[in-house]
């Protein structure tokens, strides 16, 4: 051997691969990331999905129109509601029918209250992350408020199963209204606190600024949607482009931010609470009185053809594809997820920085597993 | 010099940004009676709230006189998605000599049951609700299997 | 003084009745064996309360209250958790260096325990009168980060090795700070031995007397004390939710205990040198010219005072554990050679000016 006193050139020290993952708590849900680092570089990471497959759209293949609602709450359980708004849409589309202005309204109110939740428990995640465990309490206090709303109106807490063909299941309560202007109320005050402890906290700026940069056409051809691309300059609120259930009538802004790095995926998420506080306060002042749910057959069959709907989860676009060959069962279901698209992102975001830097990328990312694998 | 300004200006501002933040948890921390933490077995029948409509499992309601209001139409058993509800009549014979369908056995598989409701949706004479029950666990798994209708119950006929 | 005795006369008793009973050889020895029973004693007492005191600072800043279970008001939960720590079996993997590492978590105890013994709990409450006090403690904290890297080398594993490296090079550069805060005290006190510096604190504490520069190496010294403890938000080497559990993955069992105490035991170290140097050690807090004040305050007994201290000092580590997220190794690193070391030669040079021109109280 030569000098045994310098320093080992590059192609003597190995590449260790390892495994972050399915078990972590930093990874949220079961994906295993195979990372090959040099030292604490990342060289590659390979995500491996399918340990939660459950294989949902093919369940869905036996069960009929009205039946398969509450498997879909389970996708993204985060985005309950909106998932089966999605699927309810399609089918609407698929019988033609039209839904009261009541419905509506209740549909786009629990899905924005969903969108809250859902941000909240992000937001909590994403500080717990990077290290600071109070913020977690704090936003499970906050998000618990609403759910004790859910549970009132709905029966159930998580998997709602409440948005349904034709309208929505029951009325809400009588108490509903009051009940929710005092928690936006409180919700405003919970936001300021949110900012004071975390967002203007100058060591969790310094952690997420200039980490994990997305570039806007790597996200354009990612097919990444949602706040991922929002913070990456591209412009893409399924609400705004493609409205649906009455959101051409409401007031609000897409949220789009320049930035491409952590940072600004965490500021978009902020400003898009604000936001659906801003829709729900609009809709509540003016709740149309009438039915709460068109009538429908007992057993739905949908006409021939293919249906096509798309909505705005809390992470991005969910499209629900139905091929009906006439009978009582759709003869396929095909779900665009959201977070599939969106861990396309994790690859180029992170490989050259450190292992820090991904557990800081991830959490902002904010992908749910269970919507990845269905 | 301009870097030095920006120096001492972040140094202070980041200082700032910091007693904030603390100043918000030695709120939290000073206010004990702010917790959220509720003392579940101790209060079950204190300060426990569950909703009335919390989909906890599903029931037949009889009345005083032990009369429930399902005809054993199978409504229910297509519409549940995954086979928790088996109902088992039996025909019997009326005064007047008909036959006619009863119900015999509302069996329900509550280890099953996703709690989605869809029973409830497609009942016409709107004989089954969901209880809001929430402490159901039990230590054998073949007691999950409830027969819903009590013993000697019979169907409550319409007043015409 | 309530209390009409002072410690110095039970030792003076002890003293006398051994060296009526043996020799002179060994009453020396039997004192340093009930001196070290003594500390094991204070060690396991501190230790006992203060596992308690993180876990219920930590529920009520979190909403919720701490662990109320275990006996009333989970006053038992740390008998119950060592109790679960000694069951462990503390097993090795093959292939480590044996003698190192079992070596490293004795050495790291071993290295807190000596750096209490030249405080003083009270006057004449003190295991040794140095006249080089300060300077002691210092010295051997850091021979703990020779501990730590033999813990992360023997465990033969990358990572280990790794988080290791990151805790030493924090630990040996925050002492840089820390050392410069306690010079500043010492340069207005004029020496280096525990006793002295309490007595000069006489006609009031440090952090008044000594006002502006003495009050901004009190704020350094908290921080760069964080730091070296390796406690949060500093905690990156053995962060739970990054990839490895740092320097101590390997431990288990009573070894980690070993390692988990000795993080408590540190924290307590560095708030008794803050509370000796900078708020007075065991002395009351006195008012310039309200006697009638300064008489109420002598009532409460001196080691109150002392630990009270340390306790408010060790509240305050706690306290930036729950509030802040972690920092990054290079952004933990840029703050202490780019921040707190210029910032701290700057104070020392103007407390120097200070105290040559004679400006402080």
């Amino acid at each position: 051997m030569e000098n045994k006193n310098t320093a080992l050139p590059n192609d003597l020290t190995e590449e260790f691969v390892v495994n972050i993952g399915p078990q972590h708590p930093s990874t949220h849900g079961v994906l295993r990331l195979q990372a090959t680092l040099d030292g604490e570089t990342i060289k590659d990471i390979l995500p491996h999905l399918g340990y939660i497959h459950r294989g949902i759209e093919k369940m869905c293949e036996s069960l009929g129109y009205k039946q398969f609602i509450y498997l879909t709450s389970r996708m993204d359980y985060l985005s309950a509601h909106i998932n089966n708004q999605a699927c309810s849409l399609a089918i609407e589309k698929g019988l033609q029918i039209e839904i009261p202005p009541r419905a509506k309204a209740l549909r786009i109110i629990m899905a924005e209250l969903q969108r809250l939740t859902s941000h909240e428990l992000w937001w909590g995640s994403c500080a717990m992350d990077l290290g600071a465990v109070t913020p977690f309490f704090l936003a499970f206090r906050d998000r618990e408020r609403i759910l004790e709303l859910f549970e009132e109106n709905t029966g159930n807490r998580l998997t709602m199963n409440y948005i349904t063909p034709g309208g929505v299941m029951f009325d809400v309560l009588p108490s509903f209204v009051h009940k929710l202007k005092e928690l936006l109320v409180k919700v405003k005050g919970y936001l300021k606190e949110y900012d004071t402890l975390i967002t203007g906290n100058i060591i969790f700026q310094h952690r997420l600024k200039g980490v994990g940069v997305l570039p806007k056409e790597l996200a354009i051809s990612l097919g990444c949607t949602g706040p991922v691309a929002r913070a990456s300059g591209v412009s893409c609120d399924v609400r705004k482009y493609y409205p649906y259930d009455g959101y051409d009538k409401l007031d609000f802004k897409e949220v789009v931010f320049d930035g491409c790095d952590s940072w600004s995926r965490y500021l978009v998420r902020m400003e898009e609470i604000r936001q659906s506080i801003h829709i729900i306060e609009q809709l509540l002042d003016n709740l149309p009185e009438g039915e709460f749910r068109a009538k429908l057959k007992g057993i739905v069959k949908l006409p021939v053809g293919e249906y096509y709907q798309r909505v705005e989860t809390a992470r991005g676009e969910l499209g629900v594809y139905i091929v009906s060959d006439g009978g009582n069962k759709p003869y396929r279901l095909k779900l665009r997820a959201p977070n599939f698209s969106n861990l396309g992102a994790v690859r180029p975001i992170t490989i050259g920085s450190k292992i820090g830097d991904l557990m800081a990328s991830m959490a902002t990312i904010d992908l749910v597993i269970p919507d990845i694998d269905r | 010099m301009r870097s030095l300004i920006q120096y001492i200006k972040e140094v202070v501002l980041g200082f700032y940004s910091l007693i904030q933040g603390l100043m918000l948890t030695l709120k939290y921390f000073t206010r004990p009676w702010k917790n959220i933490v509720e003392q579940y077995p101790e209060n079950r029948s204190t300060t426990i709230n569950i909703p009335e409509r919390f989909a906890g499992e599903v029931v037949l309601p009889h009345d005083e006189n032990n009369r429930h209001k399902c005809t054993a139409c199978t409504l229910c058993e297509m519409a549940c998605p995954n086979g928790t509800i088996k109902i088992i009549s039996a025909t019997i014979e009326t005064e007047d000599g008909k036959k006619k369908k009863v119900l015999d056995k509302w069996v329900y598989n509550l280890g099953m049951c996703t709690m989605c409701a869809q029973c409830i949706d497609a009942c016409p004479q709107d004989a089954i609700t969901m209880k809001n029950s929430f402490e159901l666990s039990v230590y054998d798994r073949n007691q999950l299997i409830k027969v819903l209708n009590k013993p000697g119950s019979k169907l409550k006929e319409k007043e015409s | 003084m309530i209390l009409s005795f002072q410690f110095s006369d039970i030792t003076k008793w002890i003293h006398d009745s051994l060296s009526g009973m043996m020799s002179p050889g060994w009453t020396l020895f039997s004192e340093f064996v009930l001196a070290g029973i003594a500390m094991i004693l204070l060690v396991v007492a501190l230790a006992v309360i203060l596992v308690y005191m993180e876990r219920k600072v930590a529920g009520f800043m979190q909403l919720r209250i701490g662990p109320n279970r275990v006996g009333l008001w989970g006053s038992l939960q740390v008998f119950a958790d060592v109790f679960k720590l000694l069951l462990k079996e503390s097993f090795a993997p093959n292939s480590v260096d044996k003698f190192l590492f079992n070596f490293a978590p004795i050495l790291v105890l071993a290295v807190s325990f000596m750096a209490l013994a030249p405080i003083s709990y009270g006057p004449g409450m003190q295991l040794w009168d140095a006249n080089i006090g300060i300077l002691y403690v210092t010295a051997v904290s850091s021979i703990g980060v020779i501990g730590i890297l033999m813990a992360g080398w023997s465990s033969n594993n990358k990572y280990s090795l790794l988080g290791a490296m990151r805790s030493g090079a924090q630990i040996v550069s925050y002492e840089l700070s820390a050392g410069l805060s306690i010079v500043a005290v010492i340069a207005m006190c004029g020496s280096l031995s525990v006793s002295e510096i309490i007595a000069s604190q006489a006609d009031g504490w440090w952090v008044f007397k000594g006002h502006l520069p003495i009050m901004f190496a009190f704020v350094i010294y908290v921080i760069a004390g964080t730091a070296e403890t390796n406690r949060a938000p500093f905690d990156l080497a053995e962060a739970e939710s990054e990839l490895t559990a740092g320097y101590h993955t390997e431990f288990s069992g009573m070894q980690f205990g070993m390692f988990y105490l000795t993080e408590y035991i540190n924290m307590v170290v560095i708030s008794m040198v803050a509370a000796t140097v900078f708020l007075g050690g065991w002395l009351p807090f006195h008012i310039f010219g309200f006697d009638a004040f300064n008489n109420i305050m002598d009532y409460i007994p001196s080691f109150v005072w002392f630990f009270g201290k340390v306790f408010f000092i060790i509240f305050l580590m706690m306290w930036f554990r729950w509030t802040f997220p972690r920092l990054r190794i290079d952004q933990l690193l840029k703050l202490e050679w780019k921040y707190l070391l210029p910032l701290s030669i700057i104070n020392i040079v103007i407390v120097a000016f200070i105290t040559v021109m004679g400006w402080h109280f």
